[in-house]
């Protein structure tokens, strides 16, 4: 299947999802005032991805800011991969944020909270 | 001309940065951003206390951009533009207030008055508890709102909301909010 390769705008993050490497990336700020019309695409890949995933999928979330119209999207996202998890591929989630950010630090536990997947939580010098 | 003066001294003394009365459209929030990017790293403030301004103003600035969003029922028998809004940004010493207004219906303040009386009456972990009960309950409105936006902006600014309800009209009331970071 296709890779998704987006790349990052003012307001929303770069996306490089890839099939062959079971590796799904979103890197940067996401803050669009509608968030549901730009997630909508990476719901579709992932939907297509799960069909026939790497034995090994890696999601790494390289976030630098994110508005609430994004958390609800981000967490649909990790539900879907809930659901995938188990199912043909183990999943895990790098959720890399910034020293001493511990805004950042905190929303990765929030969603480690939630979610049933395993999460990393990974401090980085800059995102 | 007068005037003029009189409210450059009023924001002067205000220790206003930025300010804007209008529309709050899509692309003025993402200059005003720009620009309180700039100005942020000019006052030279740590990434910390510049990501929380960074995510608290546009939390307030998509909050105002919502609610001119808004679609009306029927014609506004109203005098005033209710789709304008005020923003401001001030420091003062270490402390940065982000202070908007704008108008809404008399009929949901209750509602949000007691959203915001509740949040005021939390502490930081029934705050954490309160937004993630909120972003599993998996409610959204068709523009995307999770009603976590209140939430988000005080679990950021770590301080007690100031607001303040004033009808204006019959149907109408002007709303004002003033978020705090330290």
């Amino acid at each position: 299947m296709d890779n998704f390769v987006l790349e990052g705008s003012a307001k929303t993050p770069s996306v490089d999802f890839n099939a062959e490497k079971g590796v799904l990336e979103l890197r940067g700020r996401s803050i669009p005032e509608n968030s549901i019309e730009f997630y909508k695409p990476l719901n579709e890949w992932i939907e297509n991805y799960g069909k026939s995933p790497q034995p090994e999928t890696t999601v790494d979330v390289r976030l630098e800011y994110f508005n609430t119209s994004s958390s609800k999207c981000i967490l649909d996202l990790f539900k879907q991969l809930e659901n995938l998890n188990g199912s043909g591929t183990n999943i895990k989630v790098n959720w890399y944020f910034e020293e001493d950010d511990e805004d950042m630090e905190e929303a990765g536990e929030d969603y480690q909270a939630i979610i049933n997947l395993p999460f990393n939580m990974i401090e980085v010098e800059e995102i | 001309m007068a005037n003029i003066y009189d409210l450059y001294k009023t924001m002067e003394s205000n220790k206003v940065m930025l300010s804007f009365k209008g529309r709050v459209t899509s692309d003025l929030l993402m200059s005003v951003l720009q620009i309180m990017e700039t100005k942020l790293v000019a006052e030279d403030e740590s990434p910390k206390v510049r990501k929380k301004i960074y995510n608290v103003l546009v939390e307030c600035l998509q909050n105002l951009y919502h609610h001119i969003d808004k679609e009306k029922e029927g014609p506004s028998t109203s005098e005033i533009d209710e789709q304008s809004a005020i923003f401001m940004i001030a420091k003062d010493g270490n402390q940065y207030s982000i202070m908007t207004g704008n108008y809404m219906d008399s009929v949901d303040v209750d509602k949000l008055e007691d959203k915001l009386k509740l949040i005021n009456s939390m502490d930081k972990d029934e705050l954490k508890q309160y937004y993630k009960t909120v972003l599993a309950d998996g409610q959204r409105s068709d523009k995307g709102t999770a009603g976590l936006g209140m939430i988000d902006i005080a679990r950021k600014s770590g301080q007690k909301l100031e607001y303040h309800f004033l009808p204006v009209d019959d149907v109408s009331t002007f709303f004002s909010l003033n978020v705090k970071i330290a």
